[in-house]
């Protein structure tokens, strides 16, 4: 640990650093076709001098953080420690389900919207979560059975006119199929190679419904997809949209019940133990092939019915709407919140999707912020908001230590 | 006339091939820094696209300058070239010290978040800086006379592209075999820990590897620039995952095998386009790597690893 002075001293060769690095972006705009050269040199100050200062605030961090790999108490984030205690969880859950409830009548319809769309992500992240957080397998193109549960229900709507309830389970068997279809060929490669294709299956699923006008009416889209039915609610935009909301309640809490007891249940153990070390795993009789598909199909089924969801919310979709960046953005969610940790997902979706909602006051900076804040949580706390805790057996008579 | 047509079809052939190779020379240049990053510290750097971009902008800047200053030809072209190759080095090295440095004995998904953050970033201070339209991007390299015999076949740009990319890989094989800090990068590569025994200063041989894959990059960036003709803040993110596709393809942490790579895919997409259909240009790119690794789950050129247990 360095004196004061010594601190100043990095941090001003840090600064110069950065303002030579970002000099020719930040401070020179050429405009060729008018032949004009417009320097920006306020923004070699403003860069300076707020490197300057983050650059303390960056020791800082680092300090706790170091601080904290030598004390594990400080490991245990706040609600970690709530998770292991269980005092106070009852309580919480109540609390939190009472909001639920009421939330539609404390605020407009606007908000009501907002949480809808973070809560389509928390199963979105939950679906994927069964995928990367369980089984361990690396899915970058999530987002392509998102858009055939969406392209599903609004094609069959256009279509034969199929009920958002009937068309519901069609769309998420059709996602199923679609995951085993791609599980099949590529899940014997290893980890970084699943992922690139699945970032390829991802991009050809957009492309396709990009290009194949006759199909998917292209780049224009479906518009007017009906709203589910809900005992009349859907015909009145503000009902409607509350009537969405209970929906996407219920279905957030079916699928905490449904990754809860997989997780616990004979096949989530294989999924653990499948991601721990396969070897092992297939010495012990567990089938691989069928429980990595089975992991797939399971994901790429919540990501179907969300896709349904999200058309029937949105009642307009175009093949921009499936883009690597919501992969990405969902897979965030998934790291963000603790892989496996079905809270710390929860919590990584409301963040990730409400934090560039409500920073639309600065439209322009939020996608920056919100890239810096997904480098910076990884930095400062890598292992996610929520560690997943694995169960472990208590020897009767020695002291707990985690 | 049968002939006629015949000699047309053949034209048409090598023009869909000389692309064909010019656009494989560009993805392998990319290609080298994804698979140099990935065979020292198994990390996929998602911002890697995102430095070309940046490689592509400095050059814009420089040469626009310059241009006004009233320098013109290849003056401007090397000194373009030469600022964006610094500054692209620059910020790789930068990069790594931020985000992947704090990273390195994290979950392996980590990383990957921190790079998906980063590649965001970068793009939308670029787009902020600067401007998110596109850019009319100078053509810096001239056609020469002397091919003007044969420039229905091939032209300057893709001549000096195609003799760049031949060099650069000529040399980084060279580097990474016979020099000092190739051998100390190749056992960084194979064994951290055994290398720290031995004397290596890893934290210097990573960053040497981000500074010359991003290098490489901004080579990439301004030849393949002043070629199309227009960049904007987004470039750099289709190039990213097609090079990262041909890394793939090739074996990932093979140097030849990013270059077979990056050639096998651009040849691809050039036929696919000329001879099928333009529209489905990335969906070929994208089936070709998911049939390749049916067949060869390790890439074309990829070492098997065995697992141990």
């Amino acid at each position: 640990m360095g004196s004061t002075f010594e601190n100043i001293q990095s941090s001003f060769w840090i600064a110069i650093w950065f303002v030579f690095l970002t000099f020719p972006l930040m401070v020179i705009k050429v405009n060729t076709i008018d032949q004009i050269i417009e320097w920006r040199f306020q923004n070699m100050i403003w860069v300076g001098l707020s490197i300057f200062f983050l650059s303390f605030a960056w020791r800082k961090l680092m300090q706790i953080k170091e601080a904290g790999k030598k004390d594990r108490k400080f490991h245990l984030f706040l609600l970690q420690r709530v998770n292991i205690k269980q005092k106070y969880y009852s309580q919480i859950v109540f609390i939190v389900i009472l909001l639920g409830v009421g939330f539609p009548y404390i605020v407009s319809a606007y908000q009501i919207n907002i949480i809808t769309t973070a809560m389509i992500y928390v199963v979105l992240g939950l679906g994927l979560n069964i995928v990367v957080g369980l089984a361990g397998l690396l899915d970058l193109g999530y987002v392509a059975f998102y858009a055939v549960g969406a392209y599903a229900y609004a094609l069959l709507n256009y279509h034969f006119q199929i009920n958002f309830w009937f068309a519901l389970p069609i769309c998420g068997l059709l996602s199923a199929i679609f995951g085993v279809l791609l599980g099949f060929p590529v899940l014997r490669l290893r980890g970084d190679y699943l992922a690139i294709v699945t970032l390829g299956f991802g991009e050809i699923i957009r492309l396709i419904l990009e290009n194949w006008n006759a199909f998917s009416f292209g780049p224009s889209g479906i518009a007017n997809i009906p709203r589910p039915p809900l005992a009349g609610l859907e015909s009145n935009i503000q009902t409607a949209s509350i009537g969405m909301y209970y929906l996407m309640v219920f279905m957030v809490l079916f699928t905490i019940f449904m990754v809860n007891r997989l997780q616990n249940s004979r096949i989530g153990r294989a999924w653990l133990a499948l991601r721990e070390d396969e070897i092992a795993c297939q010495a012990m009789g567990i089938d691989r092939t069928k429980t990595k598909l089975l992991a797939f199909a399971l994901g790429a089924t919540w990501a179907g019915l969300m896709g349904a969801f999200f058309a029937a919310k949105t009642t307009f979709i175009n093949p921009a709407c499936f883009t690597f960046l919501e992969s990405a953005i969902i897979l965030s969610i998934v790291v963000l919140g603790g892989m496996g940790s079905i809270l710390g997902v929860i919590l990584a979706a409301f963040i990730l999707i409400l934090l560039p909602e409500y920073l639309r006051a600065f439209s322009e900076y939020r996608m920056l912020i919100f890239g810096a804040s997904m480098v910076l949580m990884m930095v400062f706390r890598p292992q996610g908001l929520i560690s997943h805790v694995s169960k472990h057996y208590q020897i009767p008579g020695k002291k707990d230590e985690t | 006339m049968l002939s006629e047509t015949f000699s047309e079809t053949v034209l048409y052939f090598v023009e869909l091939f000389i692309g064909g190779l010019t656009r494989g020379s560009i993805y392998a240049l990319i290609a080298l820094g994804y698979t140099m990053v990935y065979g020292i510290i198994e990390l996929i750097n998602f911002a890697h696209g995102e430095i070309y971009m940046i490689g592509a902008f400095i050059a814009l800047i420089v040469s626009g300058i310059m241009t006004m200053l009233g320098y013109a030809g290849l003056s401007v072209f090397f000194t373009a070239m030469l600022v964006a190759v610094l500054y692209s080095s620059a910020y790789g090295y930068t990069l790594e010290k931020i985000a992947y440095k704090p990273l390195r004995n994290a979950p392996r998904l980590s990383p990957l978040i921190s790079a998906i953050g980063m590649s965001i970033f970068l793009q939308n201070y670029v787009m902020l800086a600067q401007t998110s339209d596109f850019m009319p991007f100078p053509p810096l390299i001239p056609d020469f006379e002397c091919l003007s015999l044969i420039d229905y076949m091939i032209g300057g740009p893709e001549l000096v592209i195609l003799i760049t990319t031949v060099v650069v890989m000529v040399s980084l094989s060279i580097l990474i075999k016979f020099t000092r800090i190739g051998k100390a990068m190749r056992a960084t590569a194979q064994d951290k820990t055994m290398a720290m025994l031995v004397g290596v200063d890893i934290n210097r041989m990573i960053s040497i590897t981000f500074i010359i894959g991003s290098a490489l990059a901004a080579i990439a960036g301004v030849l393949i620039a002043s070629h199309v003709g227009q960049i904007n803040f987004f470039i750099g993110f289709i190039a990213g995952i097609k090079a990262f596709t041909a890394a793939v393809l090739g074996g990932i942490g093979s140097i030849a095998g990013a270059v077979l790579g990056g050639l096998v895919l651009g040849l691809t997409e050039s036929f696919a386009t000329g001879y099928v259909s333009s529209d489905y240009e990335d969906v070929f790119a994208f089936a070709l790597l998911v049939l390749i690794l049916i067949v060869r789950p390790s890439g074309l050129i990829g070492r098997k690893i065995s697992q141990k247990v």
